[in-house]
């Protein structure tokens, strides 16, 4: 890490395990359990909040010793707004389909626990550059849970990633279909998406035992 | 030296070793360990854990013996069509029927139990507890509530599931929210549906010639009439159970038997079955005085299950099997015994509205008692606050009157609210 120094590189890196938006912090657990059915979604998912919670920071942190403090959740949210519908539009742009996967849940980004916890507590005290690189790091953080969710799910649940068919086809019954294995529907439901989610807090704070809470 | 000297042998050998579980569990499952506890003061009772599982897989034995005789009776039922004059010795109690039970049914009880088994031990060696016995039950319960194709690969993907999520998760055996047979069957519904439902899982060999000119089908009652369709079933059919369906929830007369042994021998609490039973009963009542007074019409899609008289959904489907053997599960019912009442009662109301409201849920008691399952420490929660309360409110008025005042006995009066 030639450019950051160690302070700044753990902004990165600490929200990709130890401090993990979702497995940690337990946020954005809304959005982890609805788009992660298909790879796709997750990492265009990913994408866009990296791209809304990183520059939001970054506008945040700037404007941060102007916003009177009483209405700075107000300011926060016509930020975020303004970003998100950046992203809305050019997904319906370019990528309508995946777009109409995504449908209301582009617009719910608006209210990701993540991107409103980041503003609060991280970027209203700190310069742009910390500001940004903590966007990044959280929301690679929350991409990170959502490609690996995703990718099981499609892969147990569709048996296809990416929408490629990856087991065999199904109704011709070719590949892994033909020894009689069959998806499995239980992984598409939202419910699937918690278990792996907790699963994933439980090999983390196993591996990592200073996690485990205490109660 | 004996069996018994050996394990003591290697289980004195592995002692403090990683595997040490694995060696005391086969010892304790075989005899009775020959330790005394060392410290404090101990109440010596015969049923420890280990005797209250055998009880109820006792109680479980006839249904798992008459199942493997309707797995066949089912089957040739199917090909050949119903006999004319049934008889219990001609007809039913066939080595026939016998033979495709053993080869349909076992293998069912041996992955259930194997697999289990299997994970509870991983358990066990990892986190270095004791193996503990509540699988017992579990493993039999399982192939007795699934349809009888469904794959043995399922089954064991399910009983993993069920065993992990349901239950070490949450710390092993009494610890567990969910009853773990019911998680396995919920997770198998949810997750393979076109191998839980429809016409073809509950009779042997359908599956298989589903498409050639051979194909037989059997449906179960409440399927048949979620979909509006006749069945030609009789009552006494319903109640022996010699009909379609899950393994071994069919006979409601040898469930009755069993949960009749389950109360007498104190293992189930009998006042979740009444409760249950007087809670499906009066779901039941309601739905038929609906029909009655024309609240709903002919063509409504709910019509068929609401004019079921109130007492045959007690004698069809899993809704007999759940409330003697699932619901009574010590550890996620109810422990207080207002609360059992209680959630009882809301098992069997539930079951049956599932039942006819839900034509996708032909059979809602699963969900019924999972639901009841969560539930279960919120209502045992606000039964002791209740008692608390009503105790708390006899002290206030309660008027205490110091020993050596000289008072005579009379005059202590006590207001009890």
């Amino acid at each position: 890490m030639g450019i950051l120094t160690k302070k700044d590189a753990r902004l990165i890196l600490d929200p990709l395990a130890d401090d993990n938006p979702i497995t940690i912090q337990v946020l954005g657990i809304c959005s982890a359990l609805a788009i992660t059915a298909e790879l796709m979604a997750s990492i265009v998912m990913a994408i866009s909040v990296l791209f809304v919670l990183g520059i939001g920071n970054v506008v945040i942190s700037l404007m941060r010793n102007i916003i009177p403090s009483k209405i700075r959740i107000i300011v926060q949210l016509i930020v975020v707004a303004t970003l998100v519908i950046i992203v809305d539009q050019v997904l319906k742009a370019f990528a309508y389909e995946l777009s109409k996967t995504l449908s209301v849940f582009v617009g719910l980004i608006i209210t990701n626990c993540i991107i409103m916890g980041r503003f609060e507590a991280f970027a209203l005290a700190n310069g742009p550059w910390r500001s940004f690189l903590d966007g990044i790091g959280n929301s690679l953080g929350y991409g990170v849970i959502l490609i690996i969710v995703g990718f099981f799910r499609e892969l147990l649940g569709s048996g296809t990633l990416f929408g490629h068919p990856v087991l065999g086809d199904a109704i011709e019954k070719t590949g892994l279909y033909a020894t009689g294995y069959e998806n499995n529907g239980f992984m598409i439901l939202p419910p699937a998406a918690l278990i792996v989610v907790g699963i994933i807090i439980w090999v983390q704070r196993s591996k990592n035992p200073a996690l485990i809470e205490e109660n | 030296m004996g069996l018994k000297g050996k394990l003591h042998e290697i289980k004195q050998k592995y002692k403090g070793k990683k595997m040490a579980p694995a060696f005391n569990a086969l010892h304790t499952f075989l005899y009775s360990p020959d330790e005394t506890t060392h410290s404090g003061s101990h109440i010596r009772v015969v049923d420890d854990l280990k005797r209250t599982m055998n009880t109820v897989i006792m109680a479980l034995i006839p249904v798992l013996l008459f199942s493997m005789f309707n797995t066949g009776y089912q089957h040739f039922s199917a090909i050949n069509g119903f006999p004319e004059n049934f008889s219990l010795m001609e007809h039913f109690l066939t080595w026939d029927n016998f033979w495709i039970g053993i080869i349909k049914v076992l293998p069912l009880v041996v992955v259930s139990y194997g697999v289990g088994l299997g994970v509870e031990f991983l358990f066990a060696v990892i986190k270095g507890h004791e193996v503990e016995e509540g699988y017992l039950v579990t493993g039999m319960l399982v192939p007795l509530i699934v349809p009888i194709d469904t794959p043995l690969w399922m089954l064991t993907v399910a009983v993993v599931f069920g065993v992990v999520i349901g239950k070490e998760v949450f710390g092993g055996t009494g610890m567990n929210i969910l009853n773990p047979a019911l998680t396995i069957r919920a997770f198998l519904f949810f997750a393979y549906p076109t191998w839980m439902s429809g016409d073809k899982v509950w009779v042997y060999d359908a599956v298989n010639l589903a498409g050639t000119p051979d194909a037989i089908s059997g449906e179960t009652i409440l399927g048949s009439m979620a979909q509006g369709k006749e069945f030609s079933y009789s009552v006494s059919d319903m109640f022996f159970g010699f009909v379609p369906g899950s393994v071994g929830e069919t006979s409601a007369f040898l469930i009755l038997l069993g949960g009749l042994f389950l109360i007498f021998s104190k293992i189930a609490s009998w006042r979740i079955m009444v409760s249950a039973v007087i809670g499906s009963l009066v779901m039941g009542l309601m739905f038929n005085q609906v029909v009655e007074l024309g609240w709903i019409t002919e063509t409504s899609k709910f019509h068929g299950l609401m004019d079921f008289d109130f007492w045959k959904h007690l004698i069809v489907g899993g809704l007999a099997f759940g409330i003697v053997y699932m619901a009574t599960d010590p550890v996620t019912g109810a422990q207080t015994n207002k609360g059992k009442w209680i959630y009882g009662f809301l098992i069997g109301f539930l079951s049956v509205m599932i039942r006819v409201f839900n034509p996708a849920y032909p059979e809602g008691v699963f969900l019924a008692i999972l639901l009841m399952n969560v539930f279960a420490p919120t209502i045992d929660h606000y039964v002791i606050q209740g008692n608390v309360k009503r105790r708390m409110k006899r002290m206030k008025n309660a008027t205490i009157v110091p020993k050596d005042s000289g008072q005579k006995a009379e005059e202590l009066k006590v207001e009890t609210v």
